[in-house]
């Protein structure tokens, strides 16, 4: 009876073959392709350094002013600008400027990167039931898997650095603006699409002039979730050598440093909170033709 | 221009195997069995219709009939299972998906129950619509729009959003919307079915103003009798799928093609849409006498008040250009208003 108290297993040494067999796969492709992979990252890897000097180089009040300018422009609401003027000068005056502008830089690449990815994506899922069958199950791998198990094959490929992780950002937070992008499209009032169609207008005409814009507030939605879950891989992003705020916050765990912990934390809490009220209003915004 | 639009031996049937179906409805099976058996759902059945051009041909039936994906066939929103449909010698179902773009674009437009416009786009976006889809240059389809939203009489209403407005002006923004692209058909899917009574009058007046001037080929569906006598030039009648009676709307009243038809007028009043020349007794033959002389296109209930009028009771009834055609006693005149008691055959 012993089949029926412990499993029945496969033996260890097979067990041992499978392991090794599977991880020396992988090495010998990460010998073979990861320089080429590494080359194809390249211009990524100087979009993300010329971002992050144009943030760290240009003079803190002038930085200061163009974000202010660029939430007003978004948002036009002047709590927002209070708000994110006070954030701002805190965080520089508790010594978090230069780790800040880091984390900015990389947090605006990688969704830069979701959104041109994703919404092409979306619409393809939004186009064809077959294409949607397909990526959903992808989509739910890459949001339940663990980040910290798809960080290994990234960082044997491209060892440890910017790109992977941005890379690793990137597969953490494009689900939902995938997600988001096909939902809203599929939204769209079947009347107002056969209007669109028995004037005669093709795909492409019906995609940008009809399905886009009423679908934009959705996906804008899908844009806050991207941009609220790339903050959320600071941390873990910081563990394969991403510079920022994810930083000290891994120094202050292993070190028990709470008031370095709490004050980067803090500084990220911050930025989640700019991004997300910002880009809200900006979805608020696109719908006023629903108000009188 | 009798056969503009001519649809023939049409089918539609949704669902998966339609082939097998189609050759089931063939044989005369009815709606429930086919779905029973098939698990697909009977649209339409055999239709046969000419459609002339220049008129308002009005398509009617209870909801569930078929007649919005009737419709929908004549700029193939939907796909038929089989059958031919020509307009103006085309055979539409045969255009491929480029020459088919480019028909919806130019020689027909549609008009939606639910008013279907485009929520993010300002009124005179809305009436450009078609205009724009065809890369029409926007100086002209500008003008083109603006010309419209005048000519419904919404003259000022440019930059407001279709929300702001009220359902009868929204429905003033589709009319404009669709003949603003200048196209020979006009299809308008129960388009004032969603308005209250008075605004629906208002835009049924607006309507046949309009196509006084513009003698566009109308095809209008919609499930109010009322409406269709009011507008409709030729009335189709539909049921299940299949046209139970097509002809002049005189002539449903008088002649209905079986109980189905009758229910259906069973409750107008006759006496206001029944017309002089449908139930006088012609003859050519008549000295004109000292009686009054009516128009042919006079409803019963004002050829009441002439008749009690006279001595005899009857009046002389003349065509358009005034030659006396007929005469009416007031005994046919009360035939004509009673209903029809005559056995007609039973509707399966």
């Amino acid at each position: 009876m012993e089949w029926l108290t412990k499993f029945p297993e496969m033996d260890r040494s097979g067990l041992r073959e499978f392991k090794k067999t599977v991880d020396n796969a992988f090495t010998s492709f990460s010998r073979n392709y990861g320089e080429g992979i590494e080359n194809f990252f390249d211009p990524l890897l100087s979009f993300l350094v010329a971002f992050e000097k144009l943030f760290l180089n240009t003079p803190w009040p002038i930085t200061i002013f163009t974000i202010l300018l660029i939430c007003w422009l978004a948002s036009r609401s002047m709590i927002i600008i209070a708000g994110t003027l006070l954030s701002f000068l805190l965080i520089g005056y508790f010594g978090m400027w230069e780790d800040t502008m880091s984390t900015l830089a990389i947090i605006l690449v990688a969704t830069l990167l979701c959104i041109c990815i994703g919404i092409p994506i979306g619409i393809a899922m939004a186009r064809s039931n077959k294409v949607q069958t397909l990526v959903l199950p992808i989509l739910d791998v890459m949001q339940t898997i663990p980040s910290f198990v798809y960080l290994i094959p990234v960082v044997m490929l491209l060892g440890i650095g910017k790109v992977p992780g941005l890379i690793a950002v990137c597969i953490y937070a494009i689900p939902p603006i995938v997600r988001l992008t096909n939902l809203g499209i599929r939204l769209v009032d079947k009347d107002v699409l056969e209007a669109a169609e028995s004037f005669g207008a093709n795909y492409w005409q019906k995609l940008i002039g009809v399905q886009i814009p009423l679908a934009l507030p959705t996906i804008f939605a899908g844009i806050n979730q991207t941009i609220m879950m790339a903050l959320a891989m600071v941390v873990i992003a910081s563990m394969i050598g991403v510079q920022g705020l994810g930083l000290p916050v891994l120094r202050a765990i292993s070190n028990q440093y709470l008031a370095l912990g709490l004050m980067n934390g803090l500084a990220i809490v911050v930025l989640a909170i700019i991004f997300d009220r910002v880009t809200q209003r900006i979805g608020k915004r696109m719908q006023r033709y629903k108000s009188d | 221009m009798n056969n503009f639009i001519k649809i023939k031996n049409l089918y539609k049937i949704f669902g998966n195997n339609t082939t097998e179906a189609l050759n089931l409805v063939k044989t005369g099976i009815s709606k429930e069995k086919l779905l029973e058996k098939t698990n697909c759902v009977l649209g339409l059945n055999n239709i046969n219709l000419n459609i002339s051009k220049g008129k308002i041909h009005v398509i009617m039936g209870l909801s569930g009939s078929g007649k919005s994906t009737l419709i929908r066939h004549l700029n193939r929103l939907i796909e038929p299972t089989f059958g031919e449909i020509t307009i103006d010698g085309v055979n539409v179902l045969e255009l491929n998906n480029k020459n088919l773009l480019e028909y919806r674009q130019k020689n027909m437009s549609m008009v939606f129950q639910k008013f279907a416009l485009f929520p993010h786009k300002t009124i005179l976006e809305n009436i450009s619509y078609g205009l724009m889809v065809q890369n029409i240059s926007e100086q002209i389809y500008k003008e083109k729009s603006q010309f419209w939203l005048k000519r419904v009489g919404l003259e000022g209403y440019d930059d407001y959003y279709p929300n702001q407005l009220s359902g009868g002006m929204q429905q003033r923004v589709g009319l404009a919307r669709a003949l603003a692209t200048d196209a020979e058909i006009l299809l308008m899917d129960e388009a004032f079915s969603a308005l209250d009574p008075l605004i629906r009058a208002e835009m049924q007046d607006v309507l046949i103003d309009l196509q006084l001037e513009l003698k566009k080929t109308i095809v209008f569906i919609t499930h109010d009798l009322d409406e269709a006598l009011k507008i409709g030039e030729r009335i189709s009648i539909l049921r299940d799928g299949f046209v139970v009676q097509d002809d002049n709307p005189q002539n449903i009243i008088l002649n209905p093609s079986d109980d189905y038809v009758s229910d259906f007028i069973k409750d107008i009043n006759r006496s206001r849409v029944i017309k002089a020349k449908s139930i006088m007794t012609k003859s050519v033959s008549i000295k004109k006498e000292n009686v009054p002389i009516i128009d042919s296109e006079m409803v019963l209930e004002e050829v009441l008040q002439e008749i009690t009028k006279t001595k005899n009771y009857f009046v002389l009834v003349k065509d358009k250009k005034g030659k006396i055609i007929g005469r009416i006693t007031l005994n046919e005149l009360l035939t004509g208003i009673q209903r029809p008691r005559k056995e007609i055959k039973k509707y399966a």
